[in-house]
């Protein structure tokens, strides 16, 4: 039975790999998990141990040669009979990825974690291994502290996850900084639903598993709770209206209602600190500074880039800045700074003529703001009906460190900022 | 040796900082001609030139540089290469930045640099995720031993350190506190755990 080896991907933003060496050559013996061969990617090295034991068969990828991941660089011939191996290393089969998943060849779909050791085993019986790893009190804490077992590293016989390492594992998550302390997993998944005839199966994109993994996280972390006002935007929408064209002209870049927005957040993340802040263990965190998350909708998923110290900065420098970062992002050239460290975000889930909706918090914030679609409607003004531009804003914020009162000033503040704007947009 | 000891579990996550002899180190990737010297000249120079593992092609170590190498397991931290390139650049942009030098990152080109010339090299071997090699800084390098290399097998690449961006040399010590807490906030890692070893 043959299997193949997988160019792993060695994190979630590298897309290909260079073979520089193969430690072994066709028809040599390599036991599993001995170094086979090595790839090099942006000035590292790694090796890549053999996902099974076994003789390599044939060569695919030749040194000095750059494939892209999860590519078939060569196959091994098993030795023994240990059943299907099928294709080693494909952790994006959805069926199979629970099952088998090399230690390496995965890297970066966070799928294998933690179980290099329990895969001695032949991969069928592999689930059912899975859960004698843990002794029945470890599987409860695990329960109790949400904790997936498959991120701990076992030292037991075996493998086993040990009530120690259980507890080397909780203090080391919770010593992290913030951002790392909850590492995204979903929780344990309903049964899959079956899939017939007339079913496509489609293995996730890694964006698409990092929202998820992220989306569940947040909820399972923060208690969410959004509230919505309605804010008449008819003197925002006047001043956008008269001054789009020149300021596009002058300027030479794009008005859109955001950065109103964001000016108004940044005045009242000032007044109340505690929605610009993290949660890190049982401290709050407050940020001086602050850092504010756009969500940018991509194709297959979306992206927040942030703005980093975006109180510093007047309201063209925002423009300009929004802009540029969009920009980066829909070309796919964003660097790990522009999505890390933001303190706030603002979404725009408006865009298809959504009321409202309520996002979820992009953690380790504590609050987001949603902007639904801007229109004119009837408002009722000292007992006259206007016709008025309006706009709801949603916020979600957590409930674990923002009361609902000052959640409420918070918006209020929002809301009275835009409806009186007074800021020059050249200033 | 103390990878092999991260791999069984039997040490935590170390953080190496060291300063070499004057030695000139080709990685997985260099080639002979980024060398430009002879054998002999290297020799009067008191250089030594040694093959490593690390990804990279070839550089320079010696005096007044400063050596990180840590020992981590990526696999308990993020299994991202990039990213932990990203990070070890970003601790040594931060460091210079308490020391007074504004340092960037240059896209394409690993490594740390202050007005195009490069102050921090990387280069770093991962195997079954524990990390091994890293970073080299010239904080008060003689930069003159870079004559006989291209470094990095980057022509026309000019090396700078801190001492030559400051004009004036700079405590050890100091930077080295400051890089431990930086690196140490950076991979989420306490600074006790990261604990230091000096040789």
């Amino acid at each position: 039975m043959a299997a193949d080896v997988l160019m792993p991907q060695m994190g979630e933003s590298v897309a290909e790999g260079t073979i520089t060496r193969w430690l072994k050559k066709e028809g040599e013996a390599v036991s599993k998990d001995e170094p086979l061969f090595e790839i090099s990617t942006e000035k590292v090295d790694a090796e890549i141990p053999s996902p099974i034991a076994g003789v390599l068969g044939k060569i695919l990828v030749k040194e000095g040669q750059t494939v892209a991941v999860h590519t078939v660089v060569a196959q091994i011939e098993a030795v023994g009979s240990l059943g299907s191996l099928g294709s080693v290393g494909s952790a994006e089969t959805p069926q199979k990825s629970a099952s088998k998943a090399p230690e390496s060849a995965t890297a970066g779909t966070e799928r294998t974690e933690g179980t290099d050791k329990s895969k001695a085993g032949a991969s069928a019986e592999k689930e059912s291994s899975e859960l004698l790893r843990a002794s029945p009190l470890v599987r409860r804490m695990a329960e109790e502290h949400g904790i997936d077992l498959s991120l701990v590293e076992g030292t037991g016989t075996g493998g086993r996850i040990t009530k120690e390492d259980f507890m080397a594992y909780l203090e080391r998550q919770g010593s992290a900084t913030a951002p790392k302390a909850a590492p995204p997993k979903p929780v344990p998944a309903p049964t899959p639903a079956k899939t017939g005839e007339r079913d496509e199966s489609v293995p996730m994109t890694i964006m698409r598993k990092r929202i998820a993994e992220h989306m569940v996280m947040s909820r399972r972390t923060s208690a969410h709770v959004t509230t919505v006002f309605q804010v008449d935007l008819s003197r925002v929408a006047e001043i956008y209206r008269k001054e789009k064209a020149g300021f596009e002209n002058q300027e030479g870049v794009k008005l859109t209602y955001t950065p109103f927005f964001i000016r108004a957040l940044i005045d009242s993340l000032k007044r109340f600190p505690i929605l610009n802040s993290s949660v890190n263990g049982d401290q709050i965190v407050y940020h001086k500074d602050i850092h504010m998350g756009i969500a940018v909708a991509l194709e297959g998923g979306l992206i927040v880039p942030v703005v980093h110290h975006v109180d510093e900065k007047n309201f063209l420098g925002l423009v300009r800045t929004i802009h540029e970062l969009a920009a980066r992002a829909r070309q796919k050239k964003l660097t790990v700074d522009d999505v890390q460290g933001g303190t706030f975000t603002i979404t725009n889930p408006g865009v298809y003529g959504g009321l409202f909706a309520t996002p979820i918090i992009n953690q380790p914030q504590v609050g987001i703001l949603g902007v639904g679609t801007i229109y004119k409607a009837p408002v009722v003004i000292q007992d006259a009906i206007a016709i008025r531009t309006v706009v709801h804003l949603a916020l979600s914020f957590d409930h674990r460190v923002v009361d609902g009162a000052v959640a409420d000033q918070f918006m209020a503040s929002v809301k009275k900022y835009l409806e009186g704007w007074e800021e020059s947009l050249w200033a | 040796m103390l990878v092999e000891k991260r791999k069984r579990n039997e040490i935590a996550d170390t953080l190496l900082l060291l300063e070499h002899p004057p030695v000139i180190t080709m990685g997985r990737n260099a080639k002979p001609e980024n060398l430009l010297s002879t054998p002999l000249e290297l020799q009067q120079a008191g250089i030594e030139v040694v093959e490593s593992d690390r990804g990279g092609d070839v550089t320079f170590h010696g005096p007044g540089q400063l050596i990180g190498y840590p020992i981590l397991d990526l696999s308990k931290i993020r299994r991202d290469v990039v990213w932990y390139v990203r990070v070890l650049e970003e601790a040594i942009i931060r460091t210079a930045q308490d020391c007074g030098v504004r340092a960037v990152r240059v896209p394409g080109c690993p490594g740390v640099w202050v007005n195009n010339a490069k102050v921090a090299s990387l280069g770093i071997h991962i195997s079954r995720w524990v990390t091994s090699h890293g970073f080299a800084l010239n904080l008060n390098t003689d930069l003159n031993f870079f004559c006989h290399i291209i470094p990095c097998g980057i022509a026309s690449c000019p090396v700078t350190s801190f001492q030559q961006c400051l004009g004036k040399p700079l405590d050890r010590s100091v930077v080295e506190q400051h890089l431990v807490q930086h690196l140490a906030g950076l991979l989420g890692l306490e600074k006790g755990e990261l604990w230091q070893r000096m040789s």
